[in-house]
């Protein structure tokens, strides 16, 4: 990746996270924190790798996207949206009665949604499920999931994990947004994840860590994750939760928190902030 | 006996039968039929294919097989990434780990997804016998029936398990099968159709209606109605296969001709048959009704007969509840 490109995909994380805190400040309360830590891997797969049609997003040979904390629903919606998969403008019904956007991933809601999720454990399983569908029915897609620190609390995860490389599912790849953050408190306060790569290889997976907010890293990893076709690969992105939200930045109280417009107007200052150090 | 069906050894094609069929070879039987036609037939299991007889599907399909070890809630939501393909995927295990273990997994990944997996649960309460209290499912109807939209089908017998499962592969949407896994007598003859979510009329009476679900209370349903026949009593028995949705008109029907219901289930009373008979009868035809089922009880270990003694699943407390019944008769 070229530091042009890399510039790009940092002004466009800019945007989507605008657009994420523009969504739960409207609504005045949300998932902000874990989908901060997120929009990088978002914004790398969704700009640069993913093979998907927004015209036809259920493209038979399209790649897979299973968002197993589905609570950072709104960091996807509002990629989805710049993408072209619905307009912006349904970005403001967020959680409203009969919106088409709910704080969780639902498939059959939401243009672009590849699994419903919202239950913490249960879309590595669904992963694991669809790749092997993949393999059946020889499809070419890719099958990507992103997993945070409460899915690796979750048995069921591990039970994935076993089944993935016992299956040798090298077209799935993980991402595992390692911010550290629970909703009680910090990962060594609650559930100790130490060691994470060495697990996922210990459970028969190709593990990588590096900087989830790295863009040039990020990708770098994904290649090789990409190029690794016998096991399964997990990438541990080590992240930030609420990322770039001066004030409420690592706190793990912003998983789920009212937002006014003072918070929206004092996080827009520092975007605009970025977007100058960018040009 | 005023019998709406033939009964098994009716006609030709019983005669050849020896001995009555496992309903799990039965069940594996059938997939391997459906598969041969339609790749979109996989199954799944959590280390107990042997046990419930499909280890023949994976020596005929051995990609089509995935055994995922002792993982029953990862069986379920791999089953329901596989069915986002549009493949029909058939995941089993004991019907205690197929509602209680596997339940979140089932309601989110599958049904709430909207997805199309075909749960199976094999060995339902008394059934589980030697493996005992803990592989007891007395609340796995019950769990599944709060799912909304969900279809539960307990089969009576194979020729009925045969006909009813190519309809819950090919409906949309998920399910649940309570299979009893071991051989059992056979009651329909072969060439009896039967409807998902229509219940079989078995036989028809006008003093008393006794409705059945699962191969130990249906076969208990008709000798206790052979009984009471000698008691002067005539019964209409009902195979109500499809616990979800419910037969409301078969049920009200009964109830119109018979002014007693009697249900019978190998699974506890509250929730299970006798609460989806009850609850038709409150909104259609309130009638004097009794629910013979497990008792707000555990299940416990023994043989099959010795629990049927022991939670009242037998032919003489079915006759002993009608004949109270009876006298509650207006």
């Amino acid at each position: 990746m070229t530091s042009t490109e890399a510039s790009e995909l940092k002004r466009k994380a800019i945007e989507v996270r605008k657009l994420t805190v523009e969504q739960i400040a409207h609504l005045g309360v949300g998932h902000i924190g874990g989908s901060m830590s997120v929009v990088e891997i978002l914004v790398l797969l969704y700009y640069r790798h993913l093979k998907i049609d927004p015209k036809n997003p259920r493209m038979r040979e399209r790649d897979k996207f299973v968002m197993s904390k589905g609570h950072a629903g709104p960091a996807l919606y509002s990629v989805l949206a710049d993408r072209g998969f619905f307009s912006t403008d349904m970005l403001y019904t967020l959680n409203q009665g009969g919106t088409n956007l709910p704080s969780h991933c639902d498939m059959n809601r939401t243009p672009g949604i590849d699994m419903t999720t919202g239950s913490l454990g249960q879309g590595l399983s669904a992963a694991v499920g669809i790749a092997l569908g993949h393999r059946l029915q020889g499809l070419p897609g890719r099958v990507v999931a992103l997993i945070g620190d409460g899915d690796t609390n979750e048995g069921q995860t591990w039970e994935a994990a076993m089944s993935a490389s016992m299956y040798g599912l090298g077209n799935l790849v993980a991402f595992t947004d390692y911010n550290k953050m629970q909703i009680d408190g910090p990962i060594d306060s609650i559930m100790k994840t130490d060691n994470l790569g060495e697990r996922w290889e210990s459970f028969g997976w190709y593990a990588q860590t590096v900087d989830g907010h790295d863009f040039v890293a990020l990708d770098d990893a994904l290649k090789r994750a990409l190029a690794e076709r016998r096991r399964p690969s997990m990438i541990i992105a080590d992240t930030v939760k609420g990322k770039d939200l001066p004030g409420i930045e690592g706190d793990y109280k912003n998983h789920n928190m009212p937002l006014g417009a003072e918070d929206r107007d004092r996080f827009f200052e520092h975007f605009a902030q970025l977007e100058e150090a960018l040009s | 006996m005023n019998y709406k069906i033939a009964r098994a050894g009716a006609g030709a094609a019983a005669v050849t039968t020896t001995k009555p069929p496992e309903m799990r070879a039965v069940y594996a039987e059938e997939l391997i039929r459906m598969a041969e036609d339609d790749d979109r037939i996989v199954v799944l299991d959590a280390d107990l294919m042997r046990a419930n007889g499909t280890e023949s599907f994976r020596e005929r399909f051995p990609e089509r097989h995935i055994d995922v070890g002792v993982a029953e809630a990862n069986m379920v939501g791999v089953a329901a990434g596989l069915s986002t393909l549009g493949i029909i995927p058939f995941p089993g295990t004991f019907t205690c780990f197929a509602a209680r273990r596997t339940f979140d997994q089932f309601f989110i990944s599958a049904a709430y997804a909207m997805l199309n997996v075909k749960l199976t649960g094999s060995d339902p309460g008394v059934a589980a016998a030697f493996n005992g209290g803990t592989h007891m499912s007395f609340e796995d109807i019950g769990l599944m029936r709060t799912i909304p939209e969900m279809v539960i089908c307990e089969p009576a017998d194979p020729v009925s398990l045969k006909a009813l499962l190519p309809q819950i592969a090919y409906r949309q949407g998920s399910s649940y099968l309570r299979l009893h896994r071991k051989p059992i007598a056979l009651i329909y003859d072969d060439g009896e159709e039967f409807e998902l979510g229509k219940g079989k009329l078995i036989a028809e009476g006008d003093d008393i209606a006794i409705i059945a679900t699962g191969a130990i209370m249906v076969a208990e349903a008709l000798k206790a109605a052979e009984l009471l026949e000698g008691y002067g009593i005539s019964s209409t028995v009902i195979d109500m296969h499809t616990v979800k949705p419910i037969d409301e008109k078969l049920v009200v029907e009964a109830a119109r001709r018979t002014g007693a219901v009697l249900t019978a289930e190998n699974h506890q009373v509250r929730n299970g048959l006798g609460s989806a008979v009850a609850e038709v009868l409150t909104d259609h035809h309130p009638v004097p009704q009794a629910r013979v089922g497990i008792l707000d009880e555990f299940g416990e270990v023994g043989t099959q007969e010795y629990l049927q003694e022991r939670f009242g699943l037998t032919s003489e407390n079915l006759v002993k509840r009608a004949q109270e019944l009876i006298k509650r008769k207006r």
